[in-house]
Order: C-alpha cells, then structure tokens, then sequence
C-alpha cells in the first residue's frame, strides 16, 4: 500500500512543524497557492512503519550478497557514516567562511593529495558527483585544451564497444561524436582498428582498465602512444580501479585525465542509486582546467580555490561544489585502509574473483575468456544453457534472488551474449563465494528438470516478475487521487 | 586487514583452486614495467577509534555556528525519524534497482517521491532525482530545447536574479552543445524581473526556453503567472526554478499563468537535507506529460507483475545512457537517491500542512529579522517586493567587514551579493528559517548595530 492510501485528512505529526500557522498577508492572493499540495496526511509512527516495511522488501550489501559487475558493491563500513554525520559537519553551510569549516577542508584536502598518490596524476578535483559527472568534467577537460591550442578540429572522442554507456553519453553532451572501437576476441582493444581509427580528428579516447569484461588491457602502452602520436588525449574511467590499487596506476599507464567512483573503490554507500561521487584527476598539462572548486593549503590554513583563482578551469558542476559529504566518507576510509589496507584491496577483490572463476569453470560454466586472468571481475555466459534448456541470464538472474544472492550485472557488457558480470569484491567470505557457486549448479540443474520454475522465477519475492513493457506504455507515474495515473 | 575476512587457510586452499602459488601471480598480465611496489604517500592505516578522534577533533572545530545565509541551502529542522530511516542498510547499501523484484522497497519509495514532487509542483510527472539543483536546471534546458524544435532557437533566457551559481552551471554544462544562455535583468526597485524583458530580448531568434526562479535568489516573489504567458506568447517553453518548502504556500509552476510552466527544477535540499558543506543534497525535475521522454535520469513506474499484482519498476529505460549510450537524453547514471529517499521520508511526516507552517514561519521570521536589523541607521531593503524567507539589505559599511565581525561572535550574518552584483555593493542577502528563535534574531541585531557604529565614522 502506498503511503498515500493510508491518509486520512485532519491526521498530522504535529511535533514536526511549528505550533502556528504563521500570518503571511502581505504576499499578494494571486501568487499564493490556493489548495494544498497532495501530500499524505498520517502520523509519524505510520512513517516510521511504512518506510521500515518498505526497506524490508529490498536487498542490500548490509542483508545479501550482491555481486553486480562494474558496481565494486563491498561493504561500506559503519564508522564512515556515522564520522561523516558529526553535527559539526553536517550543520556547516556551504556559504560559511573557510576558516569556519577548516577542520573538513583539512580532510578534503588530505583525500585530494591521497587520491594524486593512487592514481598517479598531478592534480585531483573532488568536485563531479558521479562517475558520469567526472567523466563530462574530464571530456570537457580534454575539449579545452585542445581549445586553448586552438587545436579546434577535433570533433571525435573513441570508445570501445565494451565501454559503459556513460562515456559514448558524456561524449555526446561534450559536443563530441562518439566513435565505437572493437574488442579483440581475447578482450584486449582491437590495435588495428584503433590505428585505423585516429587521426587529426581524434580529441581523445575513453578507456576502462581493466575494462569491463574483466581482463586487463595488456597493450595499454601501445595503445597510449597511437593515441598520443595521433595527438588525441587518453582518458580513464576508474569504475574498476578497485581491481588494481597499488599494484598499478592510471598515470604511469600514459593516461591523462580520470575519474574514479568513489561509491565504489572507496567503499560509499549507493544509497539505492546514489549518491556517489566521480572526483578527476589529470596530468600537469590538464591541470588548469579542472573544474572548481579545489581545496587550497597555505601554510596551516585550507581555503577553497574558486572561478576567481582559477580563470581557465572548465567551470562548476554542481552549486555547492560537490557530495561533501560522501568525500568524509571516502576519507575515513582511505584513512582506515591506510597503504597496507589499499594493497589489499586489489589483492583479496582479484583473489575472490579468480577463485569464484575458478570454481565455476570446474562446474561446467562458460568463461568468457577463459584464457584470461580475472581482474576483480568477471563474464560467464549462460549461452550453452540457453540453448539446451531455453533459459536466459535473465532467468538465472531471477532465480539466484530466490536463493538469496543478487543477481549479477546481466547483459552487460552487450559483446558477450547472455552475460553475467559477476564481481565478488574482497569483502566476502570463501563461504559465501562456495554459497554461490552452490546455488548457480543447484539453478542450472533446474533448469534441465524443470525449466518453469527458472523462467518463472523469483517466486519469493515481495511480487513475481514484472511487465516491464506494460510499465513503459501504460505510464503509471505518479499516485492520483482519483486512480487516473499520470 | 580491514573488512578483508581471508584465514591464511582460505588464502591457500583458494590460490589452490586458482592453481597459482601467491596472489601477486593473478597481477601477471599487467607489463612489469608499470607495476608499483606500494603507496609510498598514503599514511598507514589507523583503527576505528583513533580515526574517531581525528574526525571529532575536526568537527569541533567547524563549530556551529547561528546561520543565516540562505542562498540556495536552506537549514531547517529534520525530524529524527528522517535519518534513523533513511540510514537503514537495506536503503544506504542497495545500488541502482535494476532487479526490480528485489528492489520492491526502493522503488515504491521513489515512486512516492514523484508522486509527492508532482503534487508540490502541480506537474504531471517527476524524475527519481538528479545531482542538484543546478545541473538540473542544466539538464532542464537541455530537455528544453530537445523539446521545443519548433522554436527553431537554441537560446534560453535566464532571469539576472537566478542565483549566480546555478547560472554558472547552467553555462558550463550547456554551452558544450552550442546553446546560448541571455540573461534577463532586474528592476532595481522591485528586484523582481519585468515581463516586459522577454519582448525585447526577444529579437529575430526568439527563445527556445524561458526560465523563471520562484522566488528568486534576493528572495523576491516574481510575477510568474506574467512571465509565463509572455514567455508561451513567444513561444517558449516555460522552466520555473523553485523551492519546495516555498511551494507549500506559492503557486505551484503547473498553476502559473493561463498554461502552467512545461517544467519544474530545483534543489530538494530543503526536504530534510542537512546543510552538510553543500551536499550531497539532490534535484528534482517535473514535467509536463508530453515531454516524459526528453526527460533525463530515472524515472519509476508502477506496473503489474505475472500474477497481476502491482509492482515497480525502472521504466522509459530507452531514454537511458546503458540502453541508448550517445543518443541518451543525459549521461546520468548514479544520482542522489538517497537523499530522494531522506526528501520522501521527511514530505510524509510534515505533510502539506506542515510544510506551510514551516514556509509561513520562514517568512515570518525573515520579516522580523528585517525589521530588527533595519532599525540600525544606513540598513534597508534593497527592494519593494514582498520577498518568501529572504531578504537583501542595503549596509552603511562594507560587507565583509562586517560578516568577519559577526563571524567572530558565531554568526553568519548572511550571502554577500556584492561579490555577484557589484552594483548592488554593499548589500547583504540574510535568511531566517523556521529554527531561528527571537532571541538569536535580537542578538544579531544587536550585534549588527555595533559593528555598523563602530565602523561608520561620524559626520
Ligand atoms: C564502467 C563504468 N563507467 C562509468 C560508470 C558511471 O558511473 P556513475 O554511475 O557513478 O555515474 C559506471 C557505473 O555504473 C561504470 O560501471
């Protein structure tokens, strides 16, 4: 039932909101809302009851395990959140003078010079909220410094077919065309083509490494100097930076300009779809245009760093300069990791995922690229049993929530037919990996004894499966009194 | 080893599986020249406790201080329940609801939240939130001129009163696709933005989009049912840039004019988000029924499942980056759904009316602060127009002298407008939400009247 089905007029929680209904006569009739907004009118312990019923009907890291490829989702340690939401942090307002705020300056600023070191670029911007912020930050990076060369006909950004639909989209909203390279049978980028694909029109390339389908792109120095002799500029996305901390760096591969997702390798909360945080970093020739604002250290003292003091950058993205917020999150975490910790993270989240690989090669699945290492990540295909038992990804998808797990990353990335993308992270037990493996033999032996129940499934879940196509033709948007959807 | 759970047992019976002798042979196929050996600059790691002690140390030293800057974050009261709920594992750990079955908690609730911002705005349909309420407004225009294709125009008037960082925004984000932002200017009397500007910035072209901030950044209360129709008259899809608290007493932008405004942006920050150094805080974006598809980000659609029972899910997935990559109507993947779940939360215990008694108390207590601080000689309002919970003062003395000395006394005195408007120097932008009391009010007055005669020199 929908919080709104549970109004009943008069009903308030009236400790909430002040006692009286203030005078407001002297704002004129005919800019004053005539009838009250649609709003429910319950109490609070209907809220309370509501929305923790409500929470009970999800899955989440905190209740199951959930190895969604490309989305890093490790446990987000409690002491984050709770250090990030000190009344003294979370009471300061945007606008407050600096020297007010130094304390979360100083992490901001220890979390800047933090982030240059893993990743080895020269300078860092906290300020994209998300990866797909960073990366139009870093496009948009890349379309000014070809600017202020007066470098101006370079209309084309490459990337792979592999790539996240947020870099051909970030392109796009750059001003760029977005042009698709090809992967290799063996999921390296496809050399040739690329050659065959630059020129004086190449702005630059968008390039994941290790890409999404799992492996680590062996010729990424090759693959930098095509770029760089084309005169193109190479851009990273660091969705998958987890599989690699300490153990190598954007900046030595010859990148020169990043993002990274925080909500990802630095362990943020996704909060059911964000918020994240998509800091940049560059190499010296990119680093007067990042975007404002940057932290400052003068001596002892932090101070912001705005349009004024930064007259080439590529601008704001936000009003506030960024989810402040997620970045203390981040911090406590960096801190609590510290340089040993770091190692291990790279090191268990690639253990989990070569051994998971492993064991579900010994039981008969299909690796993508079996001759490959996992990175901290990888693809089997369901193709085989598609074809015997006329179940898809999709089905083993479903299925897997009835046992509990969610469902891997399915149908990304496109070049593997009936994908799953399964990232275990470091956060997860050899049991729980066991658990799982467990649990797709147990769902692959359904399928060849009865099908049905794979392809109907989930059957434990608050409802069954949902039509999808109904939901996009018959919009149903938003509650109506009167049951007419918008 | 922090949150890593591997006995030395798991280590070796897992590098057993693998069939390899240490997990550095799983890095093998990255070129040995790039390998690093450790991060030298990274500090080591520290234990819950001793980063607990590092952070409140911090805090402490932030303060809190008595705020009354407004500018576009707003601090009001948030209700415990507001945070304890929406810090549950099962919302702060959940990603993006792609399976929808198991996402049912996530999905219901954002289905309530564009149910809610399409009852405040009086629109038809509302999106699962974007970044803030700047880049909504970015995507706004964006979705505008997509739109509009038969204004044959891509430019968009902005009003000069629309706060400066949400213009700067707006151009960064913009401008890349060959979109040209005019701004319209204010009448320095009323501070408010005559309709009669839209004509004659109009020229040959025309606008694609005309945006309206209700009220806008020095507070004041725009003749939006005015700008509105002239804006249509031209041909212009109408933007209206609002506060959600403002609209429990405002008229909603669907209501404006004789058609409505096409679309609704704006910061939800005042929906139970703390003040946090400027975020995370979230957009909203409502529009009209016909323009659902340009719409950006995630929107939620109720449906039924195979035993006809009803369900929700992601839905419109073709306006997406994941299924149209370069054609997508944004690049927008991750948003801020958390703080979309702490907005619906917090809209469900205030309710309608209890949003009206905090956007009335706001104005109430902005009017008080106005008149007590007004009493010292050399302050006044700068403009005539009623204004919602923001004032802008002309002072007798230099802004930042000022502000520094009511630093000093844990006040924050309020939005320098002078760094934005020079023609306005010295001037002030102040805000008294709901969470001022008398007693503060009178304290700043008090305070204010000091510094002012201590720094005016006589005669
Ligand atoms: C490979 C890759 N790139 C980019 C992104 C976009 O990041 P965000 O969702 O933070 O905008 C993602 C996240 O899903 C990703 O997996």
């Amino acid at each position: 039932m929908l919080i709104h089905e549970q109004s009943q007029p008069g009903r308030r929680a009236t400790a909430q909101a002040p006692l009286q209904l203030a005078d407001c006569a002297d704002i004129p009739a005919a800019q004053r809302r005539t009838t009250r907004a649609l709003l429910p009118e319950v109490s609070e312990l209907q809220v309370v009851r509501h929305y923790t019923r409500l929470s009970q009907k999800n899955f989440s890291i905190d209740t199951h395990f959930y190895p969604l490829g490309s989305c890093t989702m490790k446990y987000n340690p409690r002491a984050c959140h709770t250090l990030a939401s000190l009344p003294g942090f979370l009471a300061r307002h945007p606008e407050a003078p600096d020297h007010q705020g130094q304390g979360f300056l100083a992490c901001l600023y220890e979390l800047q010079e933090m982030l240059k070191e893993v990743t080895g670029m020269q300078a860092v911007s906290l300020a994209p909220s998300a990866g797909a912020q960073g990366e139009f930050a870093g496009v948009a990076m890349i379309r000014a410094y070809h600017q202020a060369r007066g470098d101006t006909a370079r209309t084309e950004i490459l990337v792979p077919d592999a790539a996240h639909g947020t870099n051909p989209a970030s392109a796009v909203m750059c001003g760029f065309v977005a042009r698709e390279i090809p992967t290799g049978p063996d999921g390296d980028v496809n050399l040739e083509a690329l050659r065959a694909a630059v020129g004086s029109q190449t702005a630059g390339i968008m390039l994941t490494n290790p890409s999404t389908v799992g492996v680590f792109d062996r010729n990424i120095q090759e693959i930098a100097r095509i770029v760089h002799e084309a005169g193109g500029l190479l851009y990273y996305d660091g969705a998958n930076l987890n599989a690699i901390l300490s153990k190598v760096r954007p900046g030595d591969m010859g990148f020169d300009v990043i993002h990274m997702n925080l909500h990802k390798t630095f362990s943020t909360p996704h909060g059911g779809g964000g918020p994240g945080a998509g800091p940049v970093g560059v190499s010296q020739r990119l680093e007067p245009f990042l975007p404002v604002p940057l932290v400052a250290r003068d001596g002892t003292a932090y101070r912001w760093l705005s349009e004024a003091n930064r007259p080439q950058s590529i601008g704001r993205l936000t009003a506030f300069g960024g989810n402040m917020g997620i970045l203390l999150r981040a911090y406590v975490y960096a801190r609590m990791l510290g340089r040993e910790g770091m190692k291990r993270v790279s090191e268990f989240s690639t253990l989990n995922a070569n051994y998971l690989m492993a064991r579900l090669r010994e039981a008969g699945f299909e690796a993508a690229y079996p001759q490959r290492r996992a990175s901290h990540e990888f693809i089997i295909s369901i193709k085989q049993e598609a074809k015997a038992f006329h179940v898809n990804a999709m089905d083993f998808a479903k299925r897997l929530l009835d046992y509990g797990y969610h469902a891997p990353t399915t149908y990304f990335p496109s070049l593997v037919p009936e994908c799953l993308l399964i990232e275990p992270t470091e956060t997860e037990t050899k049991e729980e990996l066991d658990g799982f493996v467990a649990a797709l033999v147990a769902i692959r032996e359904e399928a060849r004894t009865n099908p049905d129940l794979v392809t109907g499934a989930p059957h434990t879940m608050p409802v069954r499966r949902l039509d999808d196509v109904r939901a996009a033709r018959q919009l149903d948007l938003a509650w109506r009194p009167d049951g007419a959807p918008a | 080893m922090p949150f890593v759970p591997h006995t030395p047992a798991d280590i070796a019976a897992m590098l057993g599986v693998i069939g390899v002798a240490a997990i550095d042979d799983l890095f093998d196929e990255i070129p040995a020249a790039l390998r690093i050996g450790e991060l030298a600059a990274i500090p080591t790691g520290m234990a819950e406790m001793d980063i607990a002690r590092l952070m409140q140390v911090r805090a402490r030293a932030d303060g809190e201080p008595v705020c009354f800057i407004g500018a576009g974050a707003y601090d009001h009261h948030i209700p415990a329940v507001v945070w304890q709920i929406a810090s549950r594992g099962e919302f702060y750990t959940a990603y993006t609801p792609y399976q929808a079955e198991a996402s049912q908690g996530t999905l219901q609730l954002l289905y309530e939240f564009q149910s809610m911002m399409t009852a405040l705005t009086a629109l038809d349909v509302s999106n699962a939130s974007l970044y803030d309420g700047a880049s909504a407004l970015a995507e706004a225009v964006l979705m505008a001129v997509r739109a509009n294709r038969k204004a044959k125009s891509s430019r968009v008037l902005v009003p000069r009163a629309l706060h400066p960082a949400y213009r700067r925004v707006l151009r960064g984000i913009v401008e890349p696709q060959g979109i040209e932002v005019v701004e319209a200017p204010f009448d320095r009397r009323g501070g408010h933005t005559p309709a009669a500007t839209l004509d004659s910035l109009a020229g040959a072209e025309g606008f694609a989009a005309v945006v309206i901030n209700q009220p806008n950044f020095f507070g004041v209360i725009e003749d939006a049912d005015e700008l509105t129709d002239a804006a249509h008259a031209q041909g212009a899809l109408v933007i209206g840039v609002v506060n959600p608290i403002a609209l429990a007493l405002l008229k909603p932008p669907g209501e404006w004019g004789t058609a409505g405004a096409d679309i609704a942006c704006g910061e939800v920050q005042p929906l139970g988000i703390p003040l946090s150094s400027g975020g995370p805080y979230a957009g909203f974006l409502c529009c009209k029924k016909d323009l659902v598809r340009q719409m950006p980000g995630r929107i939620i659609g109720r449906t039924l499942d195979l035993d006809g029972k009803p369900g929700f899910t992601l839905t419109l997935q073709a306006r997406e980056q994941h299924i149209r990559r370069g054609k997508a109507t944004s690049n927008i993947c991750t948003n801020q759904g958390l703080l979309a779940t702490a907005a619906t939360i917090h809209m469900a215990i205030l309710g309608a009316e209890g949003l009206e008694r905090v956007a009335a108390a706001s104005h109430a207590n902005t009017r008080q602060l106005t008149a007590l601080l007004c009493k010292t000689a050399g302050v006044e309002p700068l403009f005539d127009r009623p204004c919602f919970h923001e004032q802008a003062l002309h002072l007798p003395a230099p802004t930042a002298d000022v502000l520094r000395s009511l630093a000093a006394d844990t006040i924050l005195g309020g939005f320098d407008l002078g760094l934005d408007y020079p023609e306005l120097d010295p001037a002030l932008l102040v805000c008294a939400t709901e969470l001022r009391t008398a007693e503060e009010m009178e304290h700043y007055a008090a305070k204010l009247a000091e510094i002012i005669a201590s720094q005016t020199v006589p005669g």
